[in-house]
């Protein structure tokens, strides 16, 4: 299944860093989203538009993950030749990021 | 307990205006905040300030000002609001000056001054975080330098009886957080409280992106009336408990799932979300809903701020020219790609001077390239785009005219083409030490 069927998420923007959060819609998918979207899946699934690197950050108490990708937005909002500056879209993006189904019903 | 409920009247600068009325007329509410400054915008006004010394601030403060005044001075709701820009005197004179115009005398307006800090970031020659130079190797490219103050000057001009509060660069939570300094009187050194303010200031601070706006995903997170979205109300406890709400009736939804999305936009470490008064952590936050349209927020905590002060600094990058023309119907993408190799090779024959450029296809990569969007259909309809970055304005003309020639030398059946030629005012950071800026009130009255 695709990341978007158990999780939600936001992009945000500072300079040329983009941080984008995955929220599970239930947090029983939250060990889901510890296991499989890590930050060198991220990294991979973002080829082309990640420069620098991608560190994630873990809120279990809100079942959510941080991701925060350097040299994302195409040299700074401010002065990106990219048609979406801000990176706002790429939430979007990450959520067609592919899940495996754990074993156990979860 | 005492608690102040606070009202975000708008999340940038050219927001809705209605949805602030809504608050002020039916979201019981004693404070209605405004935050409409971004990133670059202060470099904006400061150039504006250089042509004409009485502008420099928000453009829309005058229709936001005469919507909202009336009955903010009827109920008594105190106004704070980031759109004096670079001239934050110039914005509380504007105000007096549209307060007397509606028939309201006795109103005190505050200017919060200080945050410019131009000539100590020269002073010392500060360095650029984001890239390998100084403040004084940016010359004449420089354009501004203000400091994100902190909440202290604005909560200041509220106990000295302001009505109206006008800053140019403070932070953003900031805004929401002055007022509950204000009115509860909180230590500046009772870390935990302003940890617990700043995230709900964090909350409040893009308005409608905290009730349902930026979220809807049709199917998935279905929001109603976004059309009429309403903005969001702070309910806070002098023991810093939060409520997030808005106004009963209006469009969209306060849930944990808004909540949550906005706690996290734009953090990097939840542990150190890096303030003026105080280094936020957010790591320990838990959201719950109690109601229909209220969530309760809490566990916010916080460490002692750092000897900083976190400066934006306005600067001309460079010039971007840009070219676009659409193709359609079978064959469309094909036609898109061997128009962006034209542009390419004519970009190339004729010498255009562009230190980077960009080529998208709209509707196929334009938004996360290639390798990312690799797996779409051919679409019905495609747009060219082509974007490069030059040192001066007659280069940048050059790149979305070879765009244009694309009608009479370019793929069969292109249309709808556009061109644009701009300067680029970036911003860059320098982090100040704290006791060189020196914020001030100035108060004028209506």
């Amino acid at each position: 299944m695709k990341l978007r069927e158990i999780a939600h998420s936001r992009t945000g923007d500072k300079g040329n860093t983009s941080n984008i959060s995955v929220i599970a819609y239930d947090e029983k998918h939250y060990p889901l989203l510890l296991e499989q979207v890590t930050s060198e899946r991220v990294r991979a699934h973002f080829a082309g538009v990640v420069e620098g690197e991608v560190v994630r950050y873990e809120l279990p108490n809100i079942a959510a993950l941080n991701f925060v990708m350097t040299g994302a937005l195409g040299g700074g909002v401010t002065r990106s030749l990219a048609l979406d500056a801000h990176g706002k879209s790429l939430s979007s993006a990450l959520l067609d990021l592919e899940i495996a189904a754990a074993s156990d019903n979860q | 307990m005492r608690k102040v409920r606070i009202g975000s009247g708008a999340g940038y600068s050219g927001d809705r205006i209605e949805p602030a009325v809504e608050l002020a007329e039916k979201g019981d509410i004693q404070y209605l905040v405004f935050e409409c400054l971004g990133e670059r915008t202060v470099a904006l006004a400061q150039q504006a300030r250089m042509k004409d010394p009485d502008s420099g601030f928000d453009p829309l403060l005058e229709e936001r000002m005469r919507a909202v005044l009336p009955i903010c001075a009827s109920r008594g709701i105190k106004i704070v609001t980031n759109m004096g820009a670079a001239n934050p005197v110039a914005a509380a004179r504007k105000t007096a000056e549209i307060a007397r115009s509606l028939g309201l005398s006795s109103l005190r307006i505050a200017a919060i001054i200080g945050d410019d800090v131009l000539d100590a970031c020269k002073d010392g020659d500060l360095p650029i975080m984001e890239f390998d130079g100084t403040i004084k190797q940016l010359g004449n490219r420089l354009l501004s330098a203000n400091a994100y103050l902190g909440a202290e000057p604005m909560a200041e001009a509220l106990s000295g009886g302001a009505d109206i509060v006008i800053t140019g660069r403070a932070s953003d939570p900031a805004l929401f957080l002055a007022p509950m300094i204000h009115a509860f009187g909180w230590a500046m050194d009772d870390w935990n409280l302003l940890g617990q303010g700043t995230v709900a200031g964090h909350l409040l601070e893009c308005a409608g992106q905290i009730t349902g706006g930026y979220f809807a995903d049709p199917g998935y997170k279905d929001i109603p009336d976004l059309a009429r979205l309403g903005f969001p109300i702070g309910e806070v406890g002098e023991d810093g408990s939060l409520v997030i709400t808005k106004v009963a009736g209006s469009g969209g939804a306060v849930t944990e799932q808004t909540c949550k999305e906005q706690l996290l936009y734009e953090v990097h470490d939840p542990t150190q979300y890096i303030q003026p008064d105080v280094v936020a952590d957010f790591s320990q936050v838990r959201v719950e809903e109690i109601a229909a349209d209220r969530v309760r927020v809490n566990g916010g905590r916080g460490t002692k701020r750092t000897g900083t002060l976190k400066v934006s600094v306005g600067y001309v990058d460079s010039y971007i020219g840009e070219g676009q023309i659409s193709y359609a119907g079978p064959g469309a993408l094909a036609r898109g790609r061997l128009a962006l190799q034209i542009v390419r090779e004519r970009l190339k024959l004729t010498g255009v001077a562009a230190s980077e450029l960009r080529f998208d296809l709209i509707g196929v990569d334009a938004l996360h390239g290639a390798d990312v969007s690799g797996h779409a259909n051919e679409p019905y309809e495609v747009r060219v785009r082509v974007t490069g970055r030059t040192e001066n304005l007659r280069e940048a003309v050059r790149i979305g005219n070879e765009v244009e020639t694309l009608y009479t030398n370019g793929p069969a059946a292109g249309g709808g083409a556009f061109k644009s030629a701009r300067d680029v005012v970036a911003v860059a950071s320098v982090l100040l030490p704290r006791e060189l800026a020196r914020p001030q009130v100035r108060f004028v009255e209506a």
